[in-house]
């Protein structure tokens, strides 16, 4: 990637790993934070479900991973080459 | 009334002029159509008004309430940031086409018979696939004639649906239908094919990824959303539209996770927020309904802004493959920030659009305890901003530095995004005077702590899932390639079935042929033999001779007479 770039070329914040490292380190800390901060929240939703701790999160965490995890499967089943239809 | 008539109509006769027009003039001209219907618009009363009587029957061509009215505002300010979006356009079909497509869907907005509406439903398809085609590739070209063929199809089952209604009832009114009768179930047909229902959808994502990159902006705003007021006026509270639009809000998500194209991602998408809307319709409360139709109205600009976005990569680039971009955030600024608004709206963020709109829906399911699909819309929503708020700004913008370096999207384009995404931030941040806009008073409060404590939550941390899986290197990467849909159906399938009918065809019309021609050569054979330069009727004969039979012809007549 790096080789054929111009070596005049602005050097952006996000070009350096060591920066994208550190902006998910914080990602990690606020994510903490935010199922912190669930106990203090009063609930009121009509389902018990919604009242565990931290449900939303931990049920976002948990789609997302079954989401990709089944679509890398799917691929297997209905992935073609790109010229698929044309021939 | 003589001022009766459909606002749609200035944005489609106004069209017929943009040829005739140049320049400077021609983009003013067509910045001024969408002002100047809205001017009508302000000027008409609420009612049923430009009826036109028919050889008996009676149309009512201009409905004016608060469902027609908050569908009409959209489209009016849909139109007008496409417009502005394709003003650095030189080409005059793409422009007349796109003006005549919006106006037909206006125009079917404030249809109140069904007449009336399906006349604008197929002016719509034809109006709109002017979109697809104007790429002006092979590929395109097939594309939009799939896509002319299931619309018109969707038109055609309409109009037999309304026959057959107003045989059994004589009525045309375009209001609340059942299902309980043919009639009403073609209908619905056809509104599921045009809103996209799961197995019909095929021609969502077959068409949309393969309109210019400013047709497409102008095909995610009309024609689904079009049939969405349509199922909101004639089949709400339907209780099938449920299940239905939950399918329809969950399985296109796992195409979008694992498409390339990032134009066909935000089809995916699109589908999966037109499954939000049949499901509040399907539920039918007033909460429900209001968010049905609120999420359409956002879901036009969010998804208007995420096309346009990407459009103007493509625009710039040459290609919307996720495979085959990235590190664009550094040749384009504006529009990548652009493109995060959109991923926020879309993704229901707090102070975003989405956020105030779809909570409706989630509410009104809660509401009626439906735990099962509530679960389902709230995995829905997960994966919604997985791949349209993460994976699209992600692939496009950021991830791997492509090395493609290209300039800023053109100003006109910058400005369009601009006004979608500020009308993204306001709906969002500013729910109030937007709720006035909704059909019904259910006095919904958005922002509680609770519920914006979730959302970020269930945001925050699927990002977090998105972040692991991506360091780790579980998630899939972007390959190129297609993944078969129920398209294949008619393009693999059906084309075998073709194919293998053609060819038992062409042989049964060869032994036809042969057989025919067999039969040909043997009387050919024949006459020749007859008739052919040696044939015994084909010989000169004299003059003499002739009279001689003649005259034997006439005695033997004579004699039979006598006889």
């Amino acid at each position: 990637m790096s080789a054929h770039r111009d070596p005049k070329e602005k050097r952006y914040w996000l070009d350096d790993p060591a920066n994208v490292t550190r902006l998910v380190r914080v990602f990690y800390v606020v994510c903490a934070a935010l199922i912190a901060i669930d106990v203090f929240v009063p609930k009121h939703g009509p389902f018990a479900i919604e009242h565990w701790f931290g449900f939303y999160g931990f049920f976002g965490f948990l789609a997302c991973v079954a989401l990709v995890l089944i679509a890398k499967q799917l691929r297997k089943v209905l992935m073609r080459p790109e010229d698929y239809y044309d021939r | 009334m003589i001022g009766e008539f459909s606002p749609g109509l200035i944005l489609i006769l106004g069209a017929l002029l943009v040829p005739l027009l140049r320049g400077r003039l021609r983009a003013i001209y067509m910045l001024a159509l969408p002002v100047a219907a809205f001017a009508h618009l302000t000027t008409l009363p609420h009612g049923d008004l430009g009826i036109i009587e028919l050889s008996g029957v009676s149309l009512t061509t201009l409905r004016v309430d608060k469902l027609s009215l908050l569908f009409s505002y959209v489209f009016l300010v849909a139109a007008l940031i496409c417009v502005i979006y394709s003003l650095h356009l030189r080409d005059t079909v793409q422009h007349v086409a796109a003006l005549i497509y919006a106006g037909s869907a206006m125009g079917a907005i404030f249809a109140g018979d069904l007449v009336t509406l399906f006349i604008y439903w197929e002016a719509i398809a034809i109006a709109s696939v002017f979109l697809i085609w104007a790429s002006r590739t092979e590929d395109s070209y097939r594309s939009g004639m799939r896509y002319l063929i299931i619309q018109v199809g969707s038109g055609v089952l309409l109009l037999a649906g309304v026959l057959i209604h107003y045989r059994q009832t004589g009525s045309l009114a375009f209001g609340a239908l059942g299902l309980d009768t043919p009639g009403g179930l073609l209908i619905f047909l056809a509104f599921g094919i045009k809103s996209a229902f799961p197995v019909l959808h095929a021609w969502l994502p077959d068409a949309y990824p393969r309109g210019t990159p400013t047709g497409t902006v102008f095909l995610s705003a009309f024609t689904t959303k079009v049939a969405i007021y349509a199922l909101a006026r004639s089949f709400a509270g339907t209780d099938i539209l449920i299940p239905i639009g939950t399918v329809m809000a969950a399985f296109p998500i796992f195409y979008a996770v694992i498409e390339n194209d990032l134009r066909r991602v935000l089809a995916y998408s699109l589908n999966n927020q037109l499954g939000f809307m049949v499901v509040g319709i399907g539920l039918g409360t007033d909460l429900a309904l209001n968010g049905a139709v609120a999420h359409a109205f956002a879901d036009i600009l969010f998804k208007g802004l995420l096309f346009m976005s990407m459009g103007a990569v493509l625009f710039r680039v040459g290609t919307i493959k996720g495979s085959e971009l990235g590190g664009l955030y550094k040749s384009m600024p504006w529009t990548t920030g652009f493109c995060i608004v959109g991923a926020a709206s879309i993704s229901a963020f707090p102070l975003f659009s989405g956020f105030v709109t779809k909570s409706m829906i989630m509410t009104a399911a809660m509401e009626e305890g439906y735990f099962w699909i509530w679960i389902v819309l709230l995995f829905a929503s997960a994966g919604v901003f997985h791949h349209a708020g993460i994976k699209i700004p992600y692939f496009a913008f950021f991830a791997h530095d492509s090395g493609k370096r290209c300039q800023e999207a053109p100003l006109n384009m910058l400005v369009a995004m601009a006004v979608a995404a500020a009308l993204c931030i306001g709906i969002g941040s500013f729910p109030d005077f937007f709720y006035t806009l909704l059909p019904f008073e259910t006095g919904y409060r958005p922002y509680t702590l609770d519920h914006v404590v979730a959302q970020v939550q269930l945001l925050f941390l699927s990002a977090l899932a998105f972040t692991l899986l991506m360091r780790t290197g579980i998630y899939p990467p972007e390959l190129r390639s297609v993944n078969i849909d129920a398209e294949w159906f008619y393009r693999r399938a059906g084309r075998s079935l073709a194919d293998g009918a053609r060819m038992a065809a062409e042989n049964g019309w060869k032994s036809v042929t042969h057989g025919i021609g067999r039969t040909i050569s043997v009387v050919i054979a024949y006459v020749q033999r007859h008739h052919g330069p040696e044939g015994l009727l084909a010989r000169p004969w004299p003059a003499g001779t002739m009279a001689l039979w003649t005259t034997l012809m006439l005695g033997a007549c004579l004699i039979l007479f006598y006889l």
